[in-house]
Order: C-alpha cells, then sequence, then structure tokens
C-alpha cells in the first residue's frame, strides 16, 4: 500500500515537475509568472488525444503502436512550441519594460481565452484517452507499477537531463543562462535576448506538452479545466524547489507528488488540492528562495 | 500601401489558423485564417488611410471638441456633478423594467467590490488575488447567522464586514514580506482554499449544495423584495461607501498608501509605516467585500461555494484594470461596463469568457492605464 501510493506520488511528481520547468525557466529570463502555461499543458493533453485519432484513422496504431505514440508526441510538442512563442509574440513581450502587475493581468487573460478556446472548439465535455495502451502491472521484485507509470518515469528522467544537458553544454543553453542573468548585458554581447526568450517559451511548452500527453494517457480521462490547477501546483513545485532554479523544479515537482499522493492517502482526499496551496504558502513565507534556490535581492 | 505590410498581416492570418488546425478542423482554421488575414489587411490600410491629410483634419477637429467639452465638464463643481448623477441613478429605474433594474443592482454589488478592491490594488499596489474569499466570509457569515440565529440583515451587515476585515488583516500580515506576483499568488492559494473549506466543510457549510432560505432585510416592519428595494438599498450602500473611501483616499492614509505603491523602501525612509498601512489597505478592502457579501447573500437568498471562486477575483479586478487602477470613479464605471456589456451581449453568452479573456490582453497592450487612469 505504502509503496503503492509512493509510485503514483512520483509519477505525479514527474509530471509537475516537467510542467514546474516551464515557469521557472520564464521565471529564471523574465521575472514572469507565465500564468498560462497551465493551459499548454492541457493543450499538449488535448492535441495527445487528437493526434492519436488521427494516427488510429489511418491505422498507423494497429501496425506500429509504439512508434505512432513516438510521433504523437513529438507533434503535439511542437504544436505546443507554436502556442507558447505565440503567445510571448501576442501577450509578453509588448509588455516587457510595463508596470509589473500588467504582464501578470495579461497572462490570467491568456489563460481565461486558452480555455474557452479550447471548450468551444472541443466541446466542456471529458475528453476519452483510446484503450488501445497495454495496461496491466509489472511486478518485478515485489514493486508494484503500472507500464503507463514506468514510462512516465523513464520520459521525465531522459527529459530532464536532456534539458540539464542543453542548458548546460549547448550555445543556445549558454545564452539563455547569460539572458537570464542580465538582459542588457546579454544583448551587449550580440545575443539576440528575443530569439532567446522565444526559444526558452517554445522548450518550456515542449515539455508542458509531453507531461500533458503522459497525463491523458495515464488517468485516460481530461478536461478542458485541467490546466489551471496543474498549472498552480506545477508553480508550487518550482517555488518549493526555488524558482528560477532548474534542479529546484524538479525536486519541487517530485516532492510536492509525493505529499500530495501520501497526504490524500493518509490524511485527507478531500483537501487534496489544499495541500499544494498551503506548502506554497508556507514556502513563500518562510522560505521564499525555495529548497535550492540562492537568497532573492528585493526588488521594488 | 506597401505590399510586404499586407503579406505580413497573410502570414499571421496563416500562422494562427495553422496553430488552430488540429482544434478547429480543416474549415474552420481556415476560415479563421482569412478572417484574421482580411482583417489584419483591412486594419493596416485603415491605419495608412487615417494618417493622410484628408482624414487627420476631421479627426483633429472631433479631438478639440471632446477636449471642450472635457474641459467644460470639469468647471462644473464637484457638488453639482455629484448630485446629478445621484439624481440620474435616483431616478433611472423609473424608466426600466424589472430586468434592467435587476441587472444594475447587479452592477452596483459589483460597484461597491470593485471600489473595495481598489483601495488594495489600486491606491496600495497590493495585487490581490483571494478578494472573492473575503467577499464568500462575508456572504457565509450572514448566511449562517441569519439561518441560525435569526439575525437581521442591519447587525449582519456590520458583523460580515468585521469578520471579513479580519480575515484581511491576517492575510495582511501573513503576506507582509511579500511583494508583486508572489503576493498575488499567495493570495490566489487563499482563495483556493477559501473555496474548498466551503465545499468540503459540510457539517458548516452544508457543502456544494450551499444555503437556503436566508432572511431578506426588513425595514421598519417591512421586508424587501423587489428588484427596485435591492437597487435602491445597494444604491445607499455604494454611496455611503464611496464617500468614505473618497475622502480617506484624499487624507493622509491615503497619500501613504500611493507613496507605498510608488516606492515602499522610500516611503519607510519618509516615516511612513508601511506594515501598519499595508494591513490596513487588506483590511478595508476586505471590509468593504464582506459587505458587498452579506448583500448578496440577503439579495439572492441562496449562497454556494460557486459564487466565491479565483474567477470570481479576476472579473472584480478586471473592473478596477478597466476602469483605472487607483481611480475610485473609475473602479464604478468598470464595473457597470463589465456588469450591463455582457447582458446586452447575450447572444454571444458561450463566447463571453473568450472575449473577456483576449479583452484582458488587448486592454494591457494597448492601454494598461484604463479608461481614467493615469499613466505615470
Amino acid at each position: 500500500m505504502f509503496l503503492q501510493q509512493l509510485i503514483n506520488g512520483l509519477t505525479l511528481g514527474a509530471v509537475y515537475a516537467l510542467v514546474a520547468l516551464g515557469y521557472t525557466m520564464v521565471y529564471g529570463i523574465l521575472e514572469l509568472i507565465n500564468f498560462a502555461h497551465g493551459e499548454i499543458y492541457m493543450i499538449g493533453a488535448y492535441l495527445g488525444i487528437i493526434y492519436l485519432g488521427l494516427f488510429t484513422a489511418v491505422g498507423l496504431t494497429e501496425s506500429h503502436l509504439f512508434l505512432s505514440l513516438f510521433f504523437v508526441f513529438v507533434l503535439s510538442a511542437a504544436t505546443c512550441a507554436g502556442y507558447g512563442m505565440t503567445m510571448e509574440r501576442i501577450a509578453y513581450r509588448p509588455l516587457r519594460h510595463a508596470h509589473r502587475l500588467s504582464p501578470l493581468i495579461s497572462a490570467i487573460g491568456m489563460s481565461i481565452f486558452l480555455q474557452n478556446y479550447v471548450m468551444l472548439t472541443q466541446g466542456s465535455a471529458d475528453k476519452v484517452f483510446p484503450h488501445i495502451l497495454p495496461t496491466g502491472f509489472i511486478t518485478e521484485g515485489g514493486i508494484p507499477i503500472s507500464g503507463i507509470q514506468l514510462f512516465i518515469l523513464l520520459a521525465s528522467v531522459v527529459l530532464m537531463g536532456a534539458l540539464q544537458f542543453f542548458v548546460r553544454k549547448t550555445r543556445l543553453g549558454k545564452a539563455m543562462r547569460a539572458t537570464a542573468q542580465d538582459k542588457t548585458m546579454a544583448s551587449l554581447c550580440g545575443i539576440p535576448i528575443n530569439q532567446v526568450i522565444a526559444a526558452t517559451f517554445a522548450i518550456g511548452s515542449i515539455l508542458a506538452a509531453v507531461a500533458g500527453g503522459m497525463v491523458a494517457m495515464y488517468y485516460g480521462v481530461i478536461h478542458f479545466s485541467i490546466g489551471y490547477v496543474a498549472g498552480i501546483k506545477a508553480f508550487t513545485a518550482a517555488v518549493l524547489g526555488g524558482i528560477g532554479n532548474i534542479p529546484g523544479a524538479m525536486v519541487g515537482g517530485l516532492l510536492l507528488g509525493l505529499v500530495e499522493s501520501l497526504g490524500a492517502a493518509y490524511i485527507s482526499s478531500e483537501y487534496k488540492d489544499g495541500f499544494a496551496f498551503l506548502i506554497l504558502i508556507l514556502v513563500l513565507i518562510f522560505r521564499p528562495s525555495g529548497l535550492l534556490g540562492e537568497k532573492v535581492p528585493e526588488r521594488a | 500601401m506597401s505590399l510586404s505590410k499586407l503579406t505580413h498581416s497573410a502570414l499571421i492570418g496563416l500562422w494562427l489558423g495553422l496553430l488552430a488546425l488540429p482544434f478547429m478542423g480543416w474549415t474552420g482554421a481556415g476560415k479563421l485564417a482569412a478572417t484574421l488575414a482580411a482583417g489584419g489587411m483591412i486594419w493596416r490600410l485603415l491605419i495608412q488611410w487615417s494618417a493622410t491629410e484628408r482624414f487627420q483634419e476631421p479627426i483633429a477637429r472631433l479631438h478639440r471638441r471632446a477636449r471642450e467639452i472635457g474641459a467644460s465638464l470639469a468647471q462644473i463643481n464637484r457638488t453639482a456633478r455629484l448630485v446629478g448623477g445621484a439624481a440620474l441613478f435616483l431616478i433611472l429605474p423609473l424608466f426600466l423594467n424589472n430586468y434592467y433594474i435587476d441587472i444594475l443592482s447587479l452592477a452596483g454589488l459589483y460597484a461597491l467590490l470593485a471600489a473595495g478592491l481598489n483601495i488594495t490594488v489600486g491606491s496600495a499596489g497590493l495585487l490581490d488575488l483571494g478578494y472573492a474569499a473575503f467577499y464568500g466570509v462575508g456572504a457565509y457569515v450572514y448566511a449562517l447567522l441569519s439561518t441560525g440565529i435569526g439575525l437581521s440583515f442591519w447587525l449582519g451587515l456590520p458583523l460580515g464586514g468585521a469578520i471579513a476585515a479580519a480575515f484581511g488583516v491576517i492575510l495582511g500580515v501573513i503576506t507582509l514580506r511579500l511583494r508583486g506576483d508572489y503576493l498575488a499568488i499567495v493570495t490566489l492559494g487563499f482563495v483556493q482554499i477559501a473555496y474548498l473549506v466551503f465545499n468540503n466543510w459540510d457539517a458548516v457549510t452544508n457543502g456544494p449544495n450551499g444555503i437556503l432560505n436566508i432572511g431578506r432585510p426588513v425595514l421598519l416592519g417591512f421586508t424587501l423584495h423587489q428588484p427596485i428595494h435591492f437597487y435602491y438599498l445597494v444604491l445607499v450602500l455604494l454611496f455611503l461607501i464611496a464617500a468614505a473611501i473618497d475622502r480617506l483616499t484624499r487624507s493622509q492614509i491615503g497619500r501613504a498608501w500611493i507613496a507605498i505603491r510608488e516606492d515602499e523602501l522610500a516611503a519607510s525612509a519618509m516615516g511612513i509605516d508601511t506594515t501598519q498601512m499595508k494591513v490596513l489597505a487588506f483590511a478595508l478592502g476586505a471590509g468593504i467585500a464582506g459587505v458587498a457579501g452579506v448583500f448578496f447573500a440577503a439579495k439572492y437568498t441562496f449562497v454556494s461555494p460557486e459564487s466565491f471562486t479565483f474567477l470570481e477575483s479576476v472579473r472584480v479586478l478586471s473592473m478596477v484594470v478597466l476602469g483605472g487602477m487607483g481611480s475610485l470613479p473609475g473602479a464604478i464605471l468598470g464595473a457597470l461596463l463589465l456588469t450591463v456589456l455582457p447582458e446586452l451581449l447575450r447572444e454571444l453568452a458561450s463566447y463571453r469568457m473568450l472575449i473577456f479573456g483576449a479583452a484582458l490582453v488587448i486592454m494591457m497592450v494597448f492601454r494598461p492605464q484604463g479608461l481614467l487612469g493615469r499613466r505615470h
């Protein structure tokens, strides 16, 4: 029982961590809480189902199930990257030098817009993920873990590893870190910061899209409103780990998933969503820099 | 008209259509792309034409005329303007049916809420996204005491306000060290927790079913029940509260709030007790929300958790933003517009929130200071 909850928690946590990375990367560069990031995750979940339906319609899922799943994820990640970059261009770039509250309100507007856009085009009923995946548990050495859970955990580890490598070693990753430290200085050094920021949104959206697709597979049912709560929780994870800090978001996500899963099992399932908010409030009050974050200097 | 600008519009339309393709299918996305591209081209052509002299001249004349009217309005003295406005709203219901009177009293309720939030967000610059929680606290306090011990509305009004204000003090003290968007997120968590409590604490709040049969206000033995009664009730409440806020924001306290909003460090260096002032701003805003909540419970005789969600906070916030942050007449105007306009656009009901979201973005990009606000 405990082991089962632990694995459920880790699975949930891996998803939170992937979404949290998008928040933390954007915050690291723009000091903006991208409120609409949760909606990108929701759009990713819908796209997963839509593209999979398309692949099934042409008969590809029957012959090559895993290959078509792979392409479903690639396609929805690419589409979500487009959504993320377009969102940045429309709602955030014009406000980069505005009063601090303006981008936040614009982000809230974007979030409401995207939710209703999906509701109007896809209907307000629950959307069901087709039953084409093998179910059943693998009980390796007494650990009960389902195939989907294993897939989510593995995929998350691979993606996070790839992100770490990308940010540490590649040219664009270095440009990102430079932009996060000092935008003016970075642009004086010849870094095209507009493109770097667009790339940051694209990468965050890709991670969120994959997380959304995996959640659609895991729970089997999605709804246009899932982005809001998932977004807040992922943001909590980012803050818990130290916002702006990439390994922090990973740790925070896993921790939050564990707390929520164990809390729901042993304390109260009705207030399950409350744990995340309570943690968020407590962390912001007592350790605003998070677990792994450095002390943030005061900003007016 | 350069051709490249037109191609640009076409490309934007094509790109957005492409993004919408998985959601809307070929026909839907095609129509969207064509509409956006054509709209963009027409918009650019209009801008180009309006820049030519033939169009500039009448526009300049209109501007002059508008400025003259504004100047002559400003010359009428303040009292006369207030009396005129009050008289207008006093006789307005005589020309309207019950449906519109009901909408207007709803607008009055939102004006109360917006006026309160304008203290916290507009004057003191503390972005409070948890405002609906205080509104809910006021509503539930009166709902419980009215159904439980038969508390009268006139006692419920100050009591609901006071208890909501107490919660405001608690939230204010907890979040003292936070600023900007961190504060916004914590207050958002607060409204979410309040919703969970309203929804799950069955023994007290009756969970998602809400509380029914809340007592209506009784005035000298007469029970208020018609829409017009509530219209005048909210008008009186709004008048009293707006007058109080107006005087307060002109006092030392109001100036202290503005100083904190503009530069907290400088304000505290000038000897302003920023802690006290920030908590006061939270408490006052929350108290007014509580009063509005009591009115809400008495008007509809029913409360349920659905009325006090984060989205309700956003709605009130957008009224404050639309009117112009920090402007009391702006907040009231914003509440009036954002209550009446959606009612007039009833046919577009399902698109309402879509338009609302887009309008928030467009507003922030093109006119962040709101209708009556000043750009600083």
